[in-house]
C-alpha cells in the first residue's frame, strides 16, 4: 500500500517535474566542480596575467578574466569548493544540532523544552543575516565562523520543525506500543520516532541549503570571512562590482550566475522532494 | 398552476482526473407554493450537488449532460452569470450545514445581512442597520441590536443557524434551499431550528426544498420526500404514502434503518452492501447491486418510472 | 486596549533574550573583548586601559549589570572609527535605512499581492504557473547580485537610473532641511519637487532590489491563503447570497487571506533588515548597514553591537506592529487576548 503510493509520488516528483532532475543533474556537476574544481579548471585559479587584464569573455577565455587577469571560469569552478562547502556544512550541523535539540524538546517537554524554546526564540527574535554578522564579528573574521554562523541563524528552523513532529509522534500507536513493550525513552526516540522524521528534514535542508549559500555569500559580499585572493563567488561579485561603470559586465555576472543556478537547483530540488513526499502539500 | 422550481431528466457528470464522475441521471422534481419538499438518501447520493446546480453554482469540474431546470419560468442552465447572481440570494437562498464555518469569521453578522440587502433589496444605506435587525428579529433572536454586532465566533451554532436563516430569508425568497441544516447541531436546537424553517415556509409562502439523510426528520417536517440513491432520484411521494407504503426496495431499507419512536436500537437494520462507484460503467438500475429482488430485466435500458398513484412515482421495475 | 498591552508585553522576553545576546556577544566570547573595543591600533598598555574603563575586569554579571545600566541610559558606547557615540551615529543614519526599507515593502507588497490573488483566482491555469515560475526565480537571486545587475543595465546599459551614488547627488542637489530625515518626506515637506524626484529615483533600484527577494514568501502565501479562503464554507455562503464577484473576492475572501499574510510579513522584516546592509553596499546607500560594515571590517566593536541591538529591537517592533495590525483584522484574536 505504502510502496505503491511512494511509487507514484515518485513518477509524480521526477516524471511530471522533470525540471527536478534537470536541477539533480546541475547540481551534481556543480558538485563535480566542488570535489575536481581544482584540476578540471582550464587554469590556475590563483595565477595573475598581467597582459591579458579584464579581457571579455572568448574562446581562451569563455568567462573572461578579472583585474589581474585571472580566468573567470577557473576561479567560478574551484569557488563551488568553497560555496557549497560552507553551506553544505552549515545546514549538515544545523540539521544534527536542530534535530537533537527539537528532539529532545519535544520527546521530554518539560524544562527542556522551555530552554529549547526560549533559546530558538531569542535567535529568531533578531533579523538573521544582521546575527550572523553579529557572530562572525564577534568570533572573528573567519571561514570556520561563517559556517558557524549561518549553522546558528538555520537552528530555529529544524529545532522546531523537529519538536513538531516528535510531540506528535510521541504518543502515535507504534511509539505507545514500543513504550509499553518495556522500551526506555532514548532508544524509543532512536529507534522508533527520529528515523520516521528524517524524510520530511530532508525536505528542509534542501529548501534550506539555498539559504545557507545566500547567506555565507552575503557575508562575503560584505568582506567577512573569506579574503582575496580566495575564489568564492560572493567575493568574486564584490571584485567584479567595481568594474560596472565601465561595462565590463562579466567579472560579476558569472559568479553571481553561479550562484543563482547553485541557489535555484537546491530550491527545485526541495520543491521536488516535498512533493515527493507529500503531493498534497504543493503551493 | 405552474411550478416554481421544475427540474426534468437533469443529468450532471464531473469529469475528473480518475475519470467521469456520473453524479446525477435523469432527475426529475418539481416544487411550488409554500411546500416542504424533502430529499433524503445516503451520503455522497448526490443531494448537495443537486442543490448547487439548481443554484447555477456547481464546481467547475461539473457538465451538465441533460435535461432542463426552470425555476418561475427562467431557464436555470442556459441564464447569463448575471441573471443568475439577481436570483442568488433575492428569489433562491440556501442555507449550510455547520452554520459556523458558513458564516464570514471576521464580518460582523449584522454586516453580512446587510451585504445581501444592500446588494439584492436597493435598501437606502440610512436603512440597512434597521432592517437587517428586523431581519434578525424575524428569526426569534433575543437581543437583536446586540447580536447584530456580533461576531460569529461570539455565537453558538444554533443561533449562527439562526442567523443564516435570517441572511436567507432577508429578500423574501419564494425558494429555500436548506442543505442539511441541522448536521453538527444538539438535537434540542435541530427542533428549534426545524420548526423555525417550518414556520417561517408557511408563513412567507415560501417553497423550501429540505436535504438531508435523516428520513425520520423528513418524516416529520416535509410534505412530500424524493429519495435519491447513487446519482438517481427513485422514488417521490407525499410523506405518510412514503413511510407507510414504501413502493422502492431503497427507500423501505432506509426506513429499516431510521430510528422511530415506537422502535428500539435493536430494531434497526443497516443498509447492506454500498453506494456504487459512480465513476466508469453503471448498470441501468444503480441499486440492482444491493438489491435482492433483482432480475435480469432490472438491466433494461431505459430503467421506466412507475406511477403507483397520481403523487406516488418510483423508478423501479418491481416495486413492493 | 487591553489586548495592546498584552502584546506589549508579549515583547519582554524577546528583548530581554536580544540584550543578553548582544552582551554575550561581545563580552563573553573568546578571545579579549577589550582588545576588540581597543582597536586594531592598540597596545597591551592601551587594551589594559580600555579593559579598566569597560569594567571588563569585573565579573561577568557585574558587567551584565553595568551594560544594563548603560543602555537605560542609552549609552552604546563610542565608535572609534567616527569618534562619535554609537546612538548618534546610528540614528543619524536610521531614517536612510529606514526610508529604503518601506519602499522594498511597498514594492514587495504592490506586486506579490495582487500576483498571489490573481494566480489563486486561476489555479493551474498559464498565469499561475507564469507568477510561481517568475517568484522561484526571483528567490534565488543574491540581492546584492541582482543590486548590481540593475544598476548595470539601467544605468551602465539603457541610461534610465541615475549614478548610484546613494541618496541623493548632492552635487546637484542639495539636502533638504531636516525634519524626518527621510529624503522623501523632507523634500516633500519643503515643496522641493525636483529634490523629492531626484531622491524618488535614487530609491527605485535600490528599493526593487531588495524587494524582489521578498516577492517570493508574500506571493506564495497570498496564493495559498486566497486559494484556501475561496474555497471556505462562507465564500460558498457569498455566491449563494448572490453577492458580486468583487465583494465576494475582496470583502469576503481577501480579507480572510490578509492574516496569514500578515504572518509571513514577520519572516520578511527580518529578510528585508538583513539585505538591506547588502544593498546599501551596492549602492553607497548611507544607511546603519553601510555603517555596520564599515565597522565590522575596522573592528569598531561598539559600532557593530549597536547596530546589532537596533536591528533586533527594530525588528521586534516591527513583528509587534504586524501583530497588531493582525489583531484589527482579526475580532477572534482581539477576543483571545
Ligand atoms: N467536484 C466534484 N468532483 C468530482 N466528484 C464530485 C464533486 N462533487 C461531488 N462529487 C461526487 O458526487 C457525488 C455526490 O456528492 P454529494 O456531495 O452531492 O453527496 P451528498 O448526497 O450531498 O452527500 P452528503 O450527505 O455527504 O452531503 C459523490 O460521489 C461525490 O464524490
Ligand atoms: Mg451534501
Amino acid at each position: 500500500m505504502r510502496d505503491t503510493t511512494l511509487g507514484r509520488n515518485i513518477v509524480h516528483a521526477f516524471g511530471e517535474n522533470r525540471l527536478t532532475l534537470v536541477a539533480v543533474g546541475i547540481l551534481l556537476l556543480l558538485l563535480l566542480c566542488a570535489m575536481f574544481g581544482q584540476s578540471l579548471a582550464p587554469y590556475d585559479p590563483l595565477t595573475t596575467d598581467g597582459a591579458a587584464k579584464l579581457s571579455s569573455p572568448s574562446s581562451t577565455h569563455p568567462f573572461g578574466t578579472d583585474a589581474l587577469g585571472r580566468d573567470i571560469l577557473s576561479r567560478v569552478m574551484v569557488a563551488a569548493r568553497l560555496d557549497l562547502g560552507m553551506a553544505i556544512s552549515a545546514v549538515v550541523l544545523s540539521f544534527t544540532l536542530g534535530l537533537t535539540l527539537g528532539a529532545v524538546a519535544g520527546y521530554f517537554g518539560g524544562w527542556p523544552d522551555r530552554i529549547v524554546g526560549r533559546l530558538m526564540d531569542t535567535i529568531m527574535a533578531f533579523p538573521l543575516f544582521v546575527l550572523a554578522m553579529g557572530i562572525v564579528a564577534a568570533l572573528g573574521n573567519t571561514e570556520l565562523n561563517i559556517i558557524l554562523a549561518t549553522m546558528i541563524i538555520n537552528l530555529p528552523f529544524y529545532s522546531r520543525f523537529a519538536r513538531g513532529e516528535v510531540n506528535v509522534r510521541r504518543e502515535m500507536g507504534y511509539v505507545e506500543a514500543a513504550r509499553m513493550g518495556g522500551n526506555k525513552a532514548l532508544p524509543v526516540l532512536i529507534n522508533h520516532i527520529i528515523p520516521n522524521i528524517l524524510p520530511p528534514m530532508m525536505v528542509q535542508a534542501s529548501l534550506n541549503m539555498g539559504w545557507a549559500i545566500l547567506n555565507a555569500a552575503g557575508l562575503s559580499f560584505i568582506g567577512l570571512g573569506v579574503r582575496p585572493p580566495t575564489p568564492e563567488w560572493g567575493i568574486m561579485v564584490s571584485e567584479g562590482a567595481s568594474f560596472i561603470i565601465s561595462g565590463e559586465w562579466w567579472t560579476f555576472v558569472f559568479p553571481g550566475a553561479a550562484l543563482v543556478l547553485a541557489v535555484f537547483c537546491f530550491n527545485l530540488l526541495g520543491d521536488g522532494l516535498r512533493d515527493l513526499l507529500d503531493p498534497r502539500r504543493r503551493i | 398552476m405552474t411550478a416554481q422550481l421544475q427540474i426534468e431528466n437533469f443529468s450532471l457528470v464531473f469529469r475528473t482526473r480518475q475519470g467521469m464522475v456520473r453524479a446525477l441521471e435523469d432527475v426529475s422534481l418539481w416544487i411550488t407554493g409554500s411546500e416542504i419538499v424533502g430529499v433524503v438518501g445516503e451520503s455522497g447520493s448526490g443531494k448537495s450537488v443537486l442543490a448547487y446546480a439548481i443554484m447555477g453554482l456547481q464546481d467547475a469540474a461539473a457538465q451538465v449532460t441533460g435535461g432542463r431546470i426552470t425555476f418561475g419560468g427562467m431557464d436555470m442552465l442556459g441564464a447569463s452569470e448575471e441573471a443568475l447572481v439577481d436570483v442568488r440570494g433575492r428569489e433562491i437562498a440556501m442555507i449550510f450545514q455547520s452554520p459556523r464555518t458558513a458564516l464570514n469569521p471576521i464580518r460582523r453578522v449584522g454586516r453580512q445581512i446587510e451585504d445581501i440587502l444592500s446588494q439584492h433589496a436597493n435598501v437606502p444605506a440610512s436603512k440597512l442597520r434597521s432592517q437587517a435587525i428586523a431581519a434578525l428579529e424575524r428569526v426569534h433572536i433575543p437581543d437583536p441590536e446586540r447580536r447584530y454586532k456580533a461576531y460569529p465566533f461570539e455565537l453558538s451554532g444554533g443561533m449562527c443557524q439562526r442567523v443564516m436563516i435570517a441572511m436567507a430569508l432577508a429578500c423574501s425568497p419564494s425558494l429555500l434551499i436548506a442543505d442539511e441544516p441541522t448536521t453538527g447541531l444538539d438535537v434540542t436546537t435541530q427542533a428549534v431550528i426545524m420548526d423555525l424553517i417550518r414556520e417561517m415556509s408557511r408563513s412567507s409562502r415560501m417553497a423550501t426544498l429540505l436535504i438531508t439523510h435523516d428520513l425520520a426528520l423528513a418524516g416529520e417536517y416535509c410534505d412530500r420526500i424524493a429519495v435519491m440513491h447513487a446519482g438517481h432520484l427513485v422514488e417521490i411521494a407525499p410523506v405518510a404514502e412514503l413511510l407507510h407504503h414504501p413502493a422502492h426496495p431503497y427507500t423501505r431499507q432506509l426506513l429499516a434503518a431510521t430510528p422511530t419512536p415506537h422502535s428500539s436500537i435493536e430494531d434497526l437494520v443497516s443498509i447492506p452492501g454500498q453506494l456504487p462507484d459512480l465513476r466508469g460503467d453503471l448498470p441501468a438500475c444503480r441499486f440492482s447491486g444491493r438489491c435482492e429482488r433483482h432480475a435480469p430485466i432490472c438491466d433494461e435500458r431505459p430503467l421506466p418510472w412507475a406511477t403507483l398513484s397520481p403523487t406516488h412515482h418510483v423508478r423501479c421495475r418491481s416495486p413492493l | 486596549m487591553s489586548f495592546v498591552w498584552k502584546r506589549l508585553l508579549g515583547t519582554v522576553p524577546s528583548l530581554a533574550g536580544v540584550i543578553v545576546v548582544t552582551f554575550l556577544l561581545s563580552h563573553a566570547l573568546p578571545g579579549d573583548p577589550a582588545a576588540y573595543f581597543a582597536g586594531p591600533a592598540a597596545n597591551a598598555v592601551s587594551i589594559a586601559e580600555v579593559r579598566a574603563k569597560l569594567g571588563l575586569d569585573q565579573s561577568l554579571p557585574l558587567q551584565f549589570l553595568h551594560y544594563l545600566g548603560d543602555l537605560a541610559r542609552g549609552d552604546l558606547g563610542h565608535s572609534l572609527t567616527t569618534g562619535q557615540p554609537v546612538v548618534t551615529d546610528l540614528l543619524q543614519r536610521l531614517p536612510a535605512s529606514m526610508e529604503l526599507t518601506f519602499f522594498a515593502l511597498v514594492f514587495a507588497v504592490a506586486i506579490a499581492i495582487p500576483m498571489g490573488v490573481w494566480a489563486a483566482t486561476r489555479p493551474d491555469s498559464l498565469v499561475d504557473h507564469v507568477c510561481r515560475a517568475t517568484v522561484s526565480v526571483a528567490a534565488a537571486f543574491p540581492t546584492f547580485f541582482v543590486g548590481l545587475l540593475l544598476v548595470y543595465v539601467f544605468y551602465f546599459l539603457l541610461d534610465l537610473a541615475p549614478e548610484p551614488v546613494g541618496r541623493l547627488n548632492e552635487i546637484l542637489y542639495t539636502v533638504p532641511p531636516h525634519v524626518t530625515g527621510m529624503y522623501t518626506l523632507d523634500s516633500l515637506i519643503a515643496g522641493d519637487w525636483p529634490v523629492l524626484a531626484a531622491s524618488l529615483a535614487q530609491l527605485v533600484l535600490p528599493a526593487i532590489s531588495l524587494g524582489l527577494f521578498a516577492l517570493a514568501p508574500i506571493a506564495r502565501i497570498t496564493r495559498a491563503a486566497m486559494l484556501q479562503s475561496l474555497g471556505s464554507d462562507f465564500t460558498r455562503t457569498a455566491r449563494a447570497s448572490g453577492l458580486k464577484r468583487g465583494k465576494i473576492l475582496f470583502t469576503y475572501a481577501f480579507r480572510n487571506a490578509l492574516l496569514p499574510v500578515s504572518n509571513v510579513l514577520g519572516m520578511v522584516f527580518s529578510f528585508l533588515l538583513g539585505a538591506n546592509v547588502l544593498i546599501e553596499q551596492v549602492y553607497g546607500w548611507q544607511g546603519i548597514g553601510a555603517y555596520a560594515v564599515n565597522a565590522v571590517l575596522a573592528s569598531d566593536y561598539a559600532a557593530v553591537q549597536g547596530f546589532v541591538l537596533m536591528m533586533a529591537v527594530l525588528y521586534v517592533l516591527l513583528n509587534l506592529l504586524v501583530d497588531l495590525a493582525g489583531t484589527l483584522i482579526d475580532p477572534r484574536v482581539r477576543f483571545e487576548a
